[in-house]
């Protein structure tokens, strides 16, 4: 019986176990890997983990951000602090320049969002810096299009995810190789869920931007959710602003994402309300989603993350 | 807390879906915005009850069809264990897809239809599960409410699944009675199948002991990554980066290194950034040896108790994965643990009938989802186990040359 438990590996140490092969592969598979950092909790993660992969050597890869220029203050911050503390490579490609340089056209409305656009910069980025693979946070309980895609997701040279063509992929062997002008998008944490995710930052002790705690705000509330007020949304007379206290559950565009109020300014009192809460993290927090039924799959397609 | 990963694997309308739905929505893993968009979608919404087969088709195209078309994970957790679900496709042009979430599942649960028995497609999934060696196997004997929950039904289908379970030597198979659309056994025991002893399907997936199936004998550790950080003060340092996906490694162990043999001891050993005396399967670790020998990735570091064969010519039994056929003689690149060689398939010794397990000594053509006998050839040695015995040496893919998908996947024997 004491050997069994002595060899015995937590769920957390299982899921981290596998996020670090999966990291690892990606180092040893591809020529020009990137690893997508957005600030948010899931990518803050991801670094940490890399940290655990490849110390004490460097990453294989530069951090990688694409800036929608929507971003809350306190996690661009957060950004430059982390790769500087850490001495990583942050090449930082802004949306607000392919707009530009590209003449797209930006999307219009209350909440104006260039979640869409990240796209077009992204596939720039990915050409200018010759990237064969991009390894990003993304969750399988995030959402059901989400749910279905493999850790290694091979791309056509426009991004684009194919549901329908996917490569089997068995046990811990991901087959990374590709064709010119394909990539792969490589996804370590997909099998945890949002509380994984804070049990591992509680358990790892894991500094996070503190949008994350709670903090008072002004926000107009919209359809039951808080969103705050920026340059980047419009204020109609309608909209009353008012000063609550919330915090963010998922960091996003500040057109995008929406507050939760809270009292929460640990993790403990966060893990709590989690457990606790009726509704989903993009239920709650995300004004993009709601749009259809397949609005993720359709932006997946479209070379989105 | 730990881990347990399983599949589900049942015909068409086997009620799979709705047993993944049942399963989540009576353990109070359905959070009330997805619980209100299911109820926006649910077709058979006159009776009143919610379609919780809705709640695991992700894509567009499964939604419409009705059907599942490739594997999607679902998550959920109770006090004891996190739990994986692959929730697999049924039909038989996705066994591919089915053998994806097959692959790494501790448990498979085969749903049986009780007005129908054991059919083609129960045989067939038990046999993915037998060549895959999912270690516990649960028949879940579901739709008990259209056969009056009765006791004999139950017991003619158990009785007649452990044939099929015989011949496959299933090695750790558990029966019980459900029904997922109306809650019975699921989550929450049922009066009307007062007859049974048992646990319920959630009490059962909490209590299988998972932990010792995990090989801690034989140490297989493939390196994945060198790390020399190159630095002044760490100038000769050079880890071993990789997951050691059997056995237990210790500082001062005698390793040998495969296909070339070197041999040395290990110096250090260091998971999650921390030294420590030892590690073990499935850590991810990196290890220093004593020597400085030419290691890289590819290569398989391992306890010098209970070697792997090291060997070019592989019997293999192979699940054809692609829609264009499998031609003898044809090279491909052949990918275990981290090493890929490229390799030829030599010749097919039979084809094996998934429905009757029957040998067939002279295939036609082989085509997607087909499983043959083959002897494969490497260009360089491999080492490795037989699948049976230590699965986690002995699975392999194969990968078109040319295309660079994924072809078949390899049981090595």
């Amino acid at each position: 019986m004491s050997t069994t438990n002595k060899y015995h590996l937590d769920y957390l140490d299982q899921l981290e176990s596998e996020a670090i092969h999966i990291l690892r592969e990606v180092a040893g598979q591809f020529e020009r890997p990137a690893l997508l950092f957005s600030g948010g909790k899931d990518s803050i993660t991801l670094v940490y983990l890399a940290l655990k992969a490849f110390r004490p050597g460097k990453f294989p890869f530069p951090l990688v951000h694409i800036d929608t220029g929507h971003n809350f203050p306190e996690a661009l911050d957060f950004r430059d602090q982390l790769a500087a503390s850490i001495g990583e490579k942050l090449i930082v490609r802004k949306v607000e320049d392919t707009i530009k340089a590209r003449h797209l056209t930006e999307p219009t409305g209350k909440f104006a969002s260039r979640n869409a656009l990240q796209t077009y910069t992204l596939l720039d980025t990915i050409e200018e810096f010759g990237f064969d693979a991009c390894i990003g946070g993304a969750r399988r309980d995030e959402e059901k299009a989400r749910a279905k895609e493999r850790i290694f997701s091979v791309r056509d040279e426009f991004g684009g995810w194919d549901p329908k063509r996917q490569r089997p992929e068995l046990w811990n062997t991901y087959n990374g190789k590709i064709r010119k002008g394909e990539n792969v998008r490589a996804f370590p944490i997909s099998n945890w869920t949002e509380l994984d995710i804070w049990n591992y930052i509680r358990r790892e002790k894991i500094d996070l931007p503190s949008i994350y705690f709670s903090h008072e705000r002004e926000v107009i509330g919209y359809e039951g959710q808080w969103v705050a007020v920026s340059p980047f949304i419009r204020l109609d007379p309608s909209d009353q602003v008012e000063t609550r206290r919330v915090r963010y559950r998922t960091v996003g565009d500040m057109t995008c994402t929406a507050a939760v109020e809270s009292g929460a300014s640990v993790i403990d009192d966060i893990i709590r309300e989690i457990t606790a809460t009726r509704t989903s993290e993009r239920g709650e927090t995300r004004i993009d989603d709601k749009v259809s039924e397949a609005a993720m799959e359709d932006r997946k397609k479209n070379g989105y993350f | 807390m730990d881990l347990l990963r399983f599949i589900t694997a049942g015909s068409v309308d086997d009620g799979k879906s709705t047993l993944i739905g049942r399963l989540l929505y009576d353990s109070k893993s359905i959070l009330a915005d997805q619980l209100e968009a299911l109820e926006k979608q649910s077709r058979n919404k006159e009776d009143g009850e919610i379609d919780l087969a809705l709640l695991t088709d992700g894509l567009r195209a499964e939604r419409e069809q009705g059907i599942t078309i490739d594997v999607a994970y679902k998550y959920f957790s109770t006090p004891k264990r996190k739990f994986i679900i692959a929730d697999a496709p049924g039909h038989i042009q996705y066994t591919r897809n089915m053998i994806t979430g097959a692959s790494n599942a501790n448990l498979i649960i085969i749903l049986v239809d009780a007005r129908n028995g054991v059919v083609e497609q129960t045989r067939r999934h038990s046999i993915i599960a037998s060549l895959l060696n999912i270690p516990h196997v649960v028949v879940a004997i579901n739709k008990m409410d259209l056969v009056d929950y009765s006791e004999d039904v139950y017991n003619n289908i158990a009785i007649d699944y452990a044939e099929t379970a015989r011949t496959l030597q299933l090695r750790d198979v558990v029966y019980l009675p459900i029904s997922a659309l109306k809650g019975d056994n699921i989550v929450d025991r049922s009066d009307k199948l007062a007859w049974y002893e048992g646990p319920t399907l959630l009490e059962l997936l909490e209590q299988t002991e998972v932990e010792k199936d995990v090989n801690l004998t034989h140490g297989r550790l493939p390196v994945q990554y060198v790390i020399r950080p190159q630095t002044e003060e760490l100038h000769d340092y050079r880890g071993y980066a990789g997951k050691i996906v059997s056995g237990v490694y210790r500082k001062g162990d005698a390793v040998t290194v495969l296909p070339a043999g070197l041999t040395s001891r290990i110096k250090s050993i260091e998971t999650g950034g921390r030294e420590v005396e030892e590690a073990f399967a499935p850590q991810s670790a990196i290890l220093q040896l004593e020597d400085d020998i030419d290691i890289s990735r590819g290569d398989l570091i391992v306890t010098n108790e209970h070697p792997p064969r090291v060997d070019q010519e592989l019997e293999v039994l192979l699940c054809w994965m692609d829609t264009k056929p499998l031609i003898p003689g044809n090279k491909y690149l052949l990918q275990q643990g981290s090493r890929v060689v490229r390799a030829v398939v030599k010749e097919i010794a039979y084809q094996l009938d998934v429905n009757t397990l029957e040998k067939n000594t002279s295939p036609g053509q082989i085509g997607l989802n087909d499983i043959v006998k083959v002897t494969i050839r490497t260009a360089t040695p491999l080492p490795f186990d037989s699948y049976s015995s230590l699965q986690a040496n002995g699975g392999a893919i194969l990968v078109d040359e040319t295309s660079y998908v994924t072809v078949g996947a390899c049981m090595i024997q």
